[in-house]
Formats: C-alpha cells, sequence, structure tokens
C-alpha cells in the first residue's frame, strides 16, 4: 500500500522582483516524518513556508496539502523565524499560548480549548511557568511558548523556522528533544529549519538541501560530509 | 451633586466614556498606536470646531474628520503613518483648520475653550444618549473580531502566520479608535482624550498579566479618573480635565513603581 504525502509540491516557482527564489521545485512530505530543511542565508527556505502558507504566491506550479482526518483540512502549525517579543511584554505565557484559537469568535474559551491550552503547555514542559511573563522569560523558555502556541491548535504539521538559532547548546537539545517527543508519541509530521547540521543530524532522519531554487535530499547521516557543510555554510 | 441635571449626565457620559476608552487603549496600547490616538485628538479638534461652523455638532463633527484620517492611515499603512515629519504636518494642519473654522463660526472664545479642553456643564441628555450608543457600537464590533483582534494585538507575528484578515482587522480598529477619540473628548477635551486612551491601558500593562486583567485594570483605572476628576471639579470648581490628567499620570508613575518594586523582590 502506498502512503499518500500531507504535503505535495510540484514545480513550485516563486520570484521577487530581483530574482527567482524557487526554481520549478518539487517536494512531497509524508505523514509521521521529521525532516530538517537546510540551506544558506537567503536560500528560500522561509519563501518556501510562506508559499506552502498561501502567504507568498508563487507564479508557477501547485501545492496541495492532503488530510489527515476525513472531518478537516490539514493542520499546519508555524513556528515562524522571527517575534518581536520585548522585555515589557505583559502576557502571561499561558495568555501567549492561548492566542492562537481562532475557531470562535466569542471570547470564552470552550471546555475542549482549555483543556487544548492545557495540553500544550504540558507537552513543552510549561505547566509551571504558565503564569510567568512571557517577556520575562528565558530564550529557550520564549522558543517553548512559540512552539506552544503553534501546537494550542492541534496541527497535523509542525514547521520550526530556525527555531533554535538563538539558544545556547543545552536549550536547543532541550527543544529538539521535545519536538522529538511530539513527533513519536504524537505522530505529528515536522519540518525542522535550520542552519545546525549536527541538530539535523542528530534529530532527523532526512534532510533536504535548498540550493539555487531546487531541492535535494538525502538521510540525516550523512550531514557530516564537509561537501554539504560548505553549500550550508557558504553564503552565510 | 446628584440633584444637578449636568452632574448626573457627566457622570454618566464619563462613565460611558472610561469604558469605551478602557478598552479601546488596551489595544492602542499593545498595538503601538499611542503616536496616532495622539494625531487624532488634534484632528478631531479641527473636526469639532468644523461641526459647530456647519451647524453639525462638535461630536459629528469629529466622527466624520476623525474616522475619515483613520481610512486614510489605513489605506496608506500604519507604518507609514508613523513617520514623524509626516505626522507633525498633519497635527499642524489640522489644528490650524480647527483655529481658522471656530474663528469663522459665530460662536465666542469659550466655545473653543469647551473643545480643546472639555466641559461638563455642556452636556445634554441627548448627547449622553448618542455617547452611550457610540460606545456601545464600539464594544460589539470589539466583541465581534474579539479574537483576532487579541492575536494581531498582542502577537503580530504570530497572527501573520494563521489566516487572519490583518489588514481588514486594522482598519476596523482604526476607525473605532476614531470613535473612541471623538467619545472621549466630549469630557475631557480635544487636548487630552489621548491620555485617557494610552494612560490607563499603559499602567494596565504593568499590572495585569492577561488580557481580561488588563481590559479591568484600564477600564478601573479610567473610572477612577473621570469619576474622582468630575467630584473634585464640582467642589473645587478647577477645571475637571486638570483632575483627570494628574490622576491618571500619578496612577500611571504607581504603576511603574509597583513593578520595579516587585521586580526587585
Ligand atoms: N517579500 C520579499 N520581497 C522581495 N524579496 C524577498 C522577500 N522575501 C524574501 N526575499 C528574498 O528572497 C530570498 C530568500 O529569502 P528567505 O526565504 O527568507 O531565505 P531563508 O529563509 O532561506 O534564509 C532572499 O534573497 C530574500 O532577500
Ligand atoms: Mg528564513
Amino acid at each position: 500500500m502506498t502512503v499518500e504525502p500531507i504535503l505535495d509540491i510540484k514545480q513550485l516557482t516563486v520570484r521577487f522582483p530581483d530574482k527567482v527564489v524557487l526554481d520549478r521545485l518539487d517536494f512531497q512530505l509524508y505523514p509521521g516524518e521529521m525532516i530538517s530543511l537546510i540551506g544558506a542565508n537567503g536560500a528560500g527556505k522561509t519563501t518556501l513556508i510562506r508559499a506552502v502558507l498561501h502567504q507568498v504566491k508563487p507564479v508557477h506550479g501547485t501545492i496541495e496539502t492532503h488530510p489527515l482526518h476525513e472531518t478537516r483540512q490539514l493542520k499546519i502549525g508555524y513556528v515562524p523565524q522571527f517575534r518581536n517579543i520585548d522585555h515589557d511584554f505583559p502576557l502571561s505565557i499561558a495568555s501567549f499560548v492561548g492566542l492562537n484559537r481562532l475557531g470562535h469568535h466569542w471570547p470564552f474559551y470552550t471546555k475542549q480549548e482549555h483543556q487544548n491550552l492545557k495540553h500544550a503547555l504540558a507537552c513543552t514542559y510549561l505547566t509551571d511557568l504558565a503564569q510567568t511573563r512571557l517577556g520575562s522569560a528565558s530564550g529557550g523558555e520564549k522558543q517553548r511558548a512559540y512552539l506552544a502556541q503553534a501546537l494550542v491548535d492541534d496541527p497535523d504539521l509542525l514547521i520550526l523556522d530556525e527555531s533554535t538559532a538563538s539558544l545556547d547548546v543545552q536549550a536547543k537539545n532541550e527543544l529538539m528533544a521535545l519536538v522529538q517527543e511530539l513527533n513519536h508519541n504524537e505522530q505529528l509530521t515536522v519540518v525542522f529549519i535550520t542552519h545546525d547540521l549536527e541538530l539535523a543530524a542528530r534529530y532527523t532522519t532526512k534532510y533536504y538541501l535548498l540550493e539555487d531554487g531546487k531541492l535535494s535530499s538525502g538521510a540525516s547521516a550523512d550531514l557530516n560530509q564537509s561537501l554539504i557543510r560548505e553549500k550550508v555554510r557558504g553564503a552565510i | 451633586m446628584f440633584a444637578l441635571v449636568f452632574m448626573r449626565n457627566a457622570y454618566l457620559a464619563s462613565t460611558f466614556i472610561a469604558l469605551t476608552c478602557g478598552v479601546i487603549g488596551v489595544f492602542v496600547v499593545a498595538r503601538n498606536l499611542s503616536f496616532l490616538s495622539h494625531t487624532l485628538s488634534e484632528i478631531g479638534f479641527a473636526g469639532a470646531a468644523f461641526g459647530v461652523f456647519s451647524g453639525l455638532s462638535a461630536l459629528n463633527g469629529m466622527l466624520i474628520f476623525t474616522s475619515l484620517s483613520s481610512l486614510i492611515v489605513g489605506a496608506l499603512g500604519v507604518e507609514k503613518s508613523r513617520r514623524e515629519a509626516t505626522i507633525s504636518a498633519v497635527s499642524s494642519l489640522f489644528i490650524g483648520l480647527g483655529i481658522l473654522f471656530l474663528s469663522l463660526s459665530s460662536k465666542n472664545a469659550s466655545y473653543a475653550t469647551n473643545i480643546l479642553f472639555g466641559s461638563i456643564v455642556g452636556i445634554s441628555f441627548d448627547e449622553v444618549k448618542q455617547l452611550i450608543i457610540l460606545s456601545a457600537l464600539v464594544m460589539l464590533f470589539v466583541l465581534m473580531m474579539w479574537r483576532s483582534l487579541v492575536f494581531d494585538s498582542f502577537d503580530s507575528v504570530g497572527a501573520a502566520s494563521q489566516n487572519i484578515h490583518r489588514d481588514l482587522i486594522s482598519i476596523i480598529f482604526l476607525i473605532l479608535l476614531a470613535f473612541a477619540v471623538s467619545i472621549g473628548a466630549q469630557i475631557v477635551g480635544s487636548l487630552l482624550v489621548f491620555i485617557l486612551l494610552t494612560l490607563p491601558a499603559a499602567s494596565a500593562q504593568y499590572l495585569g498579566r492577561t488580557v481580561p486583567q488588563l481590559l479591568m485594570i484600564a477600564i478601573g483605572i479610567s473610572l477612577i479618573g473621570v469619576w474622582l476628576g468630575l467630584y473634585l471639579g464640582y467642589v473645587t470648581n478647577w477645571p475637571v480635565t486638570f483632575f483627570i490628567a494628574s490622576i491618571e499620570v500619578l496612577i500611571y508613575l504607581l504603576a511603574i513603581l509597583y513593578s520595579r518594586l516587585v521586580q526587585r523582590s
């Protein structure tokens, strides 16, 4: 039996005024996978995700998503690359995580929504910090809160855009271990965008390298090859 | 004090003003729009003067001017409007227009003072009714777009990664802000209405941790300001606006002090 991909991209071309960022790119993602998307700065990784989220319009090609559940469309949780949370941000971690619930317009949360919030906080080990101000949380705690906010909507696919970039080694590994748990325990499909080849090799099985608008892929174990290192570091 | 009809009207009106400005203020501060509420106040002055000059009421003139300006800001994009040179140019133009309209209309100078600095004696029950209806309208819109508005205001980056109509929310909010400015100016005057729109919410940021808490605290601080201000104005015969401004500033300073102390301990 063949498994259907949850994300199927064919011949995707995205062009900005000054250049072609994605050039007839193909990409399939299967349910339950945890892959890394690597590539030099400016290679177009974020642009690829933004195209999937309908935030940039492709000039050519198709992006299909296939639902995992019959009752609803494929839900994508995206943790953006840059966040503007300063030191004086007033909301608690729980309030911040709870922002991402748009199923209703009514201010008060349903029982199910309360449960989802609790679950998202527990998964990210934030239950004890729930009432702490996000503004005064550490870098690692902030990233976990961003992750929890994406999880609270109960996504089928989680996309982390350089979430580990600003963290120290220990916080990086904590975050990745946590994402790996989600991948194992909740069958969450994960796309991990990164520059960090060590992390990619340790926590993902397969890598996709974005270069000159196209993707090539391989086993993450091969990421120790110096050639790939050169390519990722090249333009940094 | 409540035996006097104008005091009853003033208390009723200012209660709804405090509610509206408290709620809208929380989003003004979260969306970083303090500069705009300031500019809209000045535009509101011109609108009120125009309203008087043209025979519409001051409130209606304000509503028209501020709403139109909000639409223009929405079309230009808030970021562009933030540029300081543009803002001072627009403000100067509108204050100039306001002065022109006032001098063209046959009203005397005390009318200008009322518009600029507010007045509690002038409010009729019909005007109070209009204020209440406008406040209710603002609240209704806030309630209808609650979750999207809260998400977009407190985490614009996160909201951008969801399918939210952010431009629509931004424009509707700007118009609600225009309404709040016009409503608030009826008691405190257009010169100081931005105080009610920014200080209580800014103080609340130091004290609350959830959106409902921020709202409750901001509304509470606005209410204390207008209620106490009206009372002190009544007793001393000094301008109400002076008391409201002083009370709000004092609470703001206390809130900062409190958060410093809490952080240290
Ligand atoms: N909205 C945009 N308009 C014009 N150029 C853009 C836009 N977004 C991204 N780019 C350009 O597209 C290229 C890819 O950007 P991006 O996808 O952010 O790269 P990455 O995430 O791999 O670092 C970069 O050269 C960037 O300058
Ligand atoms: Mg990027």
